[in-house]
């Protein structure tokens, strides 16, 4: 009896809900890490970036509108998914980065841990960022905060699922919505991620997830006048690239997260959720 | 309009502040002439007087400023926090003690009424240093960890338009947080910050803590570049902003930024009329308009828009411009030559594209920089006037029918500092400061300031906040 000869998957991006290949049709080729073919990825192009970009937008409205307890339910909803997918995450998380099925399947856990973590902080952010604000005059003085709006996330290189959940997770738990750009060499977890998405009643383009290359796409998403924020993490090892980009993101003063050596599997604290909020104050007199 | 009572003058008198021909740089305790010995002669708005002559920093004076502030840097941020605090408090009382001698300077220097130097400013100011000394032995219950240090040396630029008031919120914080500071007043404006230096010295504040660096802008672009600055806040034009982002691009220097404005003062049909009229007056006359949260759009529901606009133009009629150092003085002088030509330009802009300009009659002076309080209908979003931060005492009137449509005009500018909301319905405000995507929000007041309260800009008005807990993590390492 032959072996079952198995089905290979065709990998797509994620972008406004919907699992488009490339507009540029073109593709590029994902190996494991001792250089044996995996999959062919989608190679996005400038025009991936923007249409995703309108994606985050158009979503963001509902997203950030939607009360902290929604968009907590939303995001366990999301770890329950990832739960049931676990074997499949260790598997495609073991090949793009070598790891021993155990090591592999520990950071799907770790990542899956973080996701519920964060997902709980929906509703707590607000009342460990905003103030009541104790003036000195007769006026109720209140800040709160806000979502700065969609985030560019260039997610690190060199952990493809846990690394990539740390920079999701915190963005959109708090109303952002965003493009994700995986890493370079593996992102295949990245692209499972975005079906999981799919099917956990988060709407339509609050994440937006895109293959290819930091350099093609980070310059766009950098320099694009309806992005808010830019979170660098995955130039990190290109000093030259962060500058270029910082540098136009300067152009509509966007919130920039400047990458720093970071251990992912340590407590992440609040430092990325707190990287895309606005803070509003809100003045009325009082009195009768 | 005439009215039964003229006003006679009510001058405060110059006498009591005693300005010198000429001052240097404040660089480790010691005012210093500038390394290339160049100067530049520093305005009264109001009269073009000459009040003084005063240092241009060049490169080397402002490494020699940086230098300072880190040597300084090492003992100030090892003091324990309630020393600390306790210069603060001094600095604070003295601001008290000296107010009304630093109100008419800053009055001198700037063009601003001396009512609201004296009853606005200098209150403001010594509350600043209030409350960030409070702070500064308590900075553990911050929200930023149990034991947060400061960043180290802070390069602070700020802008014409409050001199003495941007100079405490920047340092106030920057001293609470243990960093030292070199910070350069605006080239229009450079002498309360000066004045402020014999205060430091006064307070017996270690020297070298506070450096006071004057000059233009080659001065700020020079500071703000310094390799040794790890930290870098400015208030003032988008246009500067957006050049001092481009040059921290790649460092690890933290940044803040208060930029422009163009906020919407947004009315609707149940609004108090009286009241709102008070609140659109303030919002945009005060200080000439020289201010970046200033609510340079009046948005009024359609149905109120004529009897609005008329007891609006009432209003406007009985400002009275003039004498800075009047009491009765409503409106002062634009704050500069250049100021003045762009406030023109750009309403010159509003007529030729078509909307209606109305000033009260209005008496200016014949020496100095003055512009009548204006007002612009038939106004589109289109317009420039519509979209461009004036910074002037220029107000353009924009029409809603809804609330959806009065959230999308208030929002549909690169701005996001402030707004303001002027309705009896409390679930409509809540509802209206919610949609709003703006750093502050005035429901049924405008242009309140206090330093508990944080104050900061959304999207290209700049990002982090000044005040309040908040304000206290733009000069930590957090």
């Amino acid at each position: 009896m032959s072996d079952r000869l198995s089905v290979l998957k065709t990998y797509k991006l994620y972008v406004g809900g919907k699992f488009p290949r490339s507009e540029s049709g073109r593709v590029y080729e994902v190996t494991d890490s001792k250089g044996n073919w995996l999959a062919n990825a989608p190679l996005s192009s400038r025009k991936d970036a923007r249409d995703a970009v309108v994606a985050a937008r158009k979503a963001f409205g509902g997203w950030s509108g939607a009360t902290a307890y929604n968009r907590g339910q939303i995001l366990y909803r999301v770890a329950e998914m990832l739960e049931g997918r676990r074997e499949q995450f260790a598997a495609e998380v073991a090949d793009a980065e070598g790891l021993s099925k155990a090591k592999a399947a520990a950071q799907v856990d770790a990542a899956i841990d973080r996701w519920v973590w964060y997902a709980g902080w929906s509703d707590k952010v607000a009342q460990i960022a905003g103030a009541a604000n104790p003036v000195a005059g007769p006026y109720f003085n209140l800040s709160s905060p806000e979502p700065t709006g969609v985030v560019a996330v260039l997610a690190p290189q060199e952990s493809s699922f846990l690394g990539l959940v740390s920079v999701i997770a915190p963005a959109i738990v708090t109303g952002n919505t965003v493009v994700v750009v995986t890493g370079e060499k593996s992102p295949l977890p990245a692209l499972s991620l975005g079906e999981v998405l799919a099917t956990s009643d988060l709407p339509g383009g609050v994440v937006n997830v895109l293959s290819g290359r930091v350099n093609e796409l980070g310059g766009p998403l950098a320099a694009h006048q309806d992005v808010n924020a830019i979170d660098l993490a995955g130039a990190a090892a290109d000093a030259e690239l962060v500058k270029a980009l910082e540098t136009a993101a300067a152009d509509n003063l966007k919130r920039v997260l400047r990458p720093r050596a970071t251990d992912w599997t340590a407590d992440p604290g609040t430092e990325r959720m707190l990287a895309f909020l606005e803070t509003k104050t809100v003045w009325h007199p009082m009195g009768v | 309009m005439s009215s039964a009572f003229e006003y006679a003058p009510a001058p405060e008198s110059r006498a009591v502040v005693d300005i010198a021909p000429s001052y240097g740089l404040f660089i480790d305790g010691e005012f210093a002439d500038a390394a290339g010995g160049k100067v530049f002669k520093t305005v009264s708005p109001a009269n073009e007087e000459v009040l003084s002559e005063v240092a241009q920093a060049s490169a080397e004076d402002v490494d020699r400023a940086v230098k300072a502030a880190r040597k300084a840097f090492e003992k100030w941020s090892a003091l324990p926090g309630a020393e600390r605090a306790k210069y603060l408090f001094r600095i604070a009382r003295l601001i008290q003690e000296r107010s009304r001698e630093l109100a008419v300077l800053e009055s001198l220097d700037n063009g601003k009424p001396i009512r609201e130097s004296r009853d606005s400013d200098l209150p403001l100011v010594a509350a600043h240093f209030f409350y960030y000394a409070g702070w500064a032995d308590k900075l553990g219950h911050a929200g930023y960890g149990a034991d947060p240090k400061p960043l180290g040396v802070a390069g602070q630029v700020i802008p014409w338009n409050f001199p003495l008031l941007m100079l405490a919120w920047k340092i106030a914080p920057a001293l609470a947080c243990g960093n030292t500071v070199v910070l350069k007043p605006a080239e229009t404006t450079p002498l309360s910050a000066l004045f402020f230096a014999d205060i430091c010295r006064q307070a017996g504040l270690p020297k070298g803590v506070v450096n006071i660096l004057t000059g233009d802008g080659s001065t700020g672009a020079e500071l703000v570049a310094h390799p040794d600055v790890n930290k870098v806040a400015f208030t003032g034009s988008t246009e500067v902003g957006k050049a001092i982002a481009r040059t921290v691009a790649g460092t690890d220097k933290k940044l803040t930024l208060e930029l422009g404005g163009k906020a919407a003062n947004i009315v609707f049909d149940d609004a108090p009329v009286d009241q709102a009229v008070e609140g659109i007056v303030n919002g945009i006359f005060f200080n000439q308009g020289h201010v970046c949260c200033a609510g340079s759009r009046l948005l009024v529901q359609e149905s109120v828009q004529d009897e609005l606009l008329d007891a609006l133009k009432r209003r406007m009629s009985t400002l009275r411009v003039g004498d800075p150092l009047d009491k009765n003085t409503d409106i002062g002088a634009i704050n500069s030559a250049e100021q003045l030509a762009r406030i023109k330009a750009l309403a010159d802009a509003g007529e030729s594209e078509g909307a209606e300009r109305w000033a009260p009659a209005c008496e200016l002076p014949d020496s100095g920089y003055w512009f009548a309080p204006t007002l612009f209908t038939g106004v589109t979003q289109a317009h420039r006037i519509a979209q461009e931060e004036i910074f002037g005492p220029v107000l353009s009137v924009l029409t809603f029918r809804t609330p959806e449509e009065a959230v999308a005009k208030a929002n549909n500018t690169p701005y996001g500092l402030s707004a303001g909301v002027w309705t009896e319905k409390g679930s409509r405000i809540l509802w209206m400061a919610n949609k709003l995507r703006a750093g502050i929000v005035w429901s049924n007041t405008f242009n309140k300031f206090d330093p508990a309260s944080p104050f900061g800009g959304y999207k290209e008005s700049g990002f982090g906040r000044e005040g309040g807990r908040h304000g206290l993590e733009a000069y930590l390492d957090v």
